[in-house]
């Protein structure tokens, strides 16, 4: 297929501003801003059914027409603390097709009313920052950002700010106080950020992948998106595809394929070994089986096999993975990433690895398995941000799927 | 002082946010950039630059996984050894670095050319095993290429040449803006 968000795979050179605008770059920001209101503009993206494409799944749309219409300063955040494990899309995004997310953050700033657009960087991603700051360079020195942009009287500025390295800060309330020179910890939703956000203000987060979607649907249209896809789930998705595959890396598909379909995509099992299970949604989505591969990549495919899609970061895990590492792995790193400001994830994540290190060794008892599960179902639904509960589904759903490799582990 | 050595840039820095707390984390960078690390020094100017009570900067660069608290290596060799990558290799090609490099992880070579350290996901997960090196990205690594790094940054120590760091890309972009 040809690419609508990787364009730099059929366009060699598109992250330059030149090549950018040859293949038709910014003529969605210029239509914006010539043939429609901001509220029209909401109203396409509403029409699109684009849903946000950090694993939430929230409309876009809809979170645009939240921010209130009374003047004022709002801002528009670009969220590329792209750090969950196995996630690697945002990040070619920025760094070979750059223009696009400018474009597409521009647009998103026209419609609600911003004056600025901050694209929050994991502090790791410098590669890409500089990329990704080299476009914005060139889109200031043609006119696209600043003052009064292609002679409509609308202006932005845009800048980048980096993070420090925090996964956390993925987060959308955890990114505002990060950027707000605070610790980056979550807050009690409501407020929310499109009420009060950035600096107390009304603040659009989008996810990067999100707004590289928003210029071809300004181009060709709601209709034309909703084309591809399923109903529910339209437009296409880029899939980060690691682990034991052949040829790992980005996939960029309509949503609806399989995920048989996308194993086979990324070159089948590495050495013909035999599946045994994957991360759908990186760590933070429960592992599935052999039984759900059949499963459409769509926000509600996996909703029978207790699963999400999430953000499509797939780790694949072939017959040799002892599914108690794995799920240790996985514990370590929510504990290392815990921000510490609810108890039962700061210290329900300490615990849950501690507990599973034990059962790995091979000093465990079925008492530490119940102690596990105890520990999981007490930080599930009691932590302000979503990272308690995506720290509990590789336990909890390890334990489902795998609860004899558990057992087999256990002090004779 | 980075107050007086990177003024410009520290302007540049300042003029992206309407508070200038939000301009902390760049200005640790740049500090860190300067001193290796986040010495007591360095939070105390960036807090002196920015009216901040210093015990701030240090939450933050507590916080904050890339913010180092002690000296490292001129070197700092941060190998991604999380679940995907660990599927690919990442944990043996840990051992093997400590090996080759005779430190352990978090540890500091003699010379003070190398700290090894492990690190979360870095989202270069296709390309295990990799490490980023003062941030910069290696990636599809092996032994060999390993050894073809190491050969590689001693030789660029040992003929002086500037430590290179991406971070003062961030910076230069700053005081063009």
């Amino acid at each position: 297929m040809t690419h609508i968000l990787l364009r730099h795979r059929d366009i060699p050179g598109i992250h330059k501003l030149d090549v950018y605008r040859a293949h038709g770059g910014y003529q969605a920001l210029q239509k914006a801003l010539s043939e429609h209101t901001p509220d029209e503009v909401i109203q396409i993206v509403r029409d699109s059914s684009l849903r946000g494409r950090g694993g939430a799944g929230f409309p876009t749309g809809v979170k645009w027409s939240f921010i209130p219409k009374a003047p004022g300063d709002k801002y528009v955040i670009i969220n590329t603390d792209e750090s969950e494990t196995g996630t690697f899309k945002d990040r070619e995004l920025c760094e070979y097709n750059p223009h696009q997310v400018i474009e597409g953050a521009l647009i998103a700033a026209y419609a609600i009313g911003a004056k600025t657009v901050y694209n929050y960087f994991r502090g790791e991603y410098m590669d890409a920052a500089h990329a990704f700051e080299e476009a914005l360079q060139e889109a200031y020195a043609a006119g696209l950002i600043g003052q009064n942009i292609l002679g409509s009287g609308f202006s932005v500025d845009f800048y980048c700010h980096y993070g420090a390295g925090a996964y956390i800060c993925g987060e959308e309330t955890a990114l505002i106080k990060s950027l707000e020179g605070e610790l980056g910890q979550p807050w009690s939703k409501p407020p929310f950020p499109a009420i009060e956000g950035l600096y107390g203000k009304p603040t659009v987060v989008n996810n990067t992948e999100t707004l590289a979607n928003v210029p071809p649907i300004i181009i060709n249209g709601a209709d034309w998106y909703k084309s591809m896809g399923t109903p529910q789930s339209p437009g296409p998705k880029i899939v980060c595809m690691s682990g034991h595959v052949e040829k790992p890396g980005n996939y960029e598909v309509e949503m609806g394929v399989t995920y048989r379909q996308l194993i086979e995509m990324a070159g089948g099992m590495r050495g013909g070994k035999k599946f045994k299970a994957l991360l759908p949604s990186g760590g933070s989505g429960p592992v599935i089986t052999e039984k759900a591969l059949d499963a459409p990549l769509t926000y509600e495919g996996l909703t029978p096999f207790g699963s999400v899609m999430g953000s499509a970061s797939v780790i694949v895990m072939d017959e040799t993975v002892d599914m108690v590492w794995a799920a240790q792995k996985m514990t370590h790193f929510f504990k290392h990433e815990s921000c510490g400001k609810c108890t039962p994830c700061r210290e329900g994540t300490f615990w849950m690895e501690k507990v599973l290190h034990r059962i790995y060794e091979g000093h465990g008892s079925q008492k530490d398995v119940d102690t596990l599960q105890s520990v999981a179902q007490q930080i599930k639904g009691k932590t302000l941000c979503a990272l308690g509960e995506f720290a509990v589904s590789p336990v909890l759903s390890t334990l489902a799927h795998f609860p004899q490799e558990y057992r087999a582990k256990l002090a004779k | 002082m980075i107050a007086e050595k990177y003024a410009k840039e520290i302007e540049g820095i300042l003029a992206r946010f309407p508070t200038k707390k939000s301009a902390v984390l760049p200005l640790m960078h740049l500090a860190q950039h300067e001193y290796g690390y986040m010495s007591q020094e360095a939070m105390r100017e960036v807090a002196s630059i920015l009216g901040l009570d210093p015990t701030h900067v240090l939450s933050l660069a507590g916080f904050y996984s890339l913010y180092y608290e002690e000296p490292v290596g001129r070197y700092v060799l941060e190998i991604c050894n999380d679940l995907a990558c660990a599927l690919r290799g990442a944990d043996e090609f840990v051992e093997m670095a400590t090996q080759k490099l005779g430190i352990p992880v978090d540890g500091t070579t003699a010379d003070g050319l190398f700290t090894l350290k492990t690190v979360m996901c870095l989202g270069a997960c296709d390309r295990a095993p990799m490490l980023q090196c003062n941030l910069k990205f290696e990636e599809h690594l092996d032994e060999a290429k390993f050894e073809a790094l190491l050969a590689r940054l001693r030789a660029e120590a040992e003929a002086g040449e500037q430590k290179t760091a991406v971070v003062p890309q961030m910076i230069a972009h700053a005081a063009k803006s």
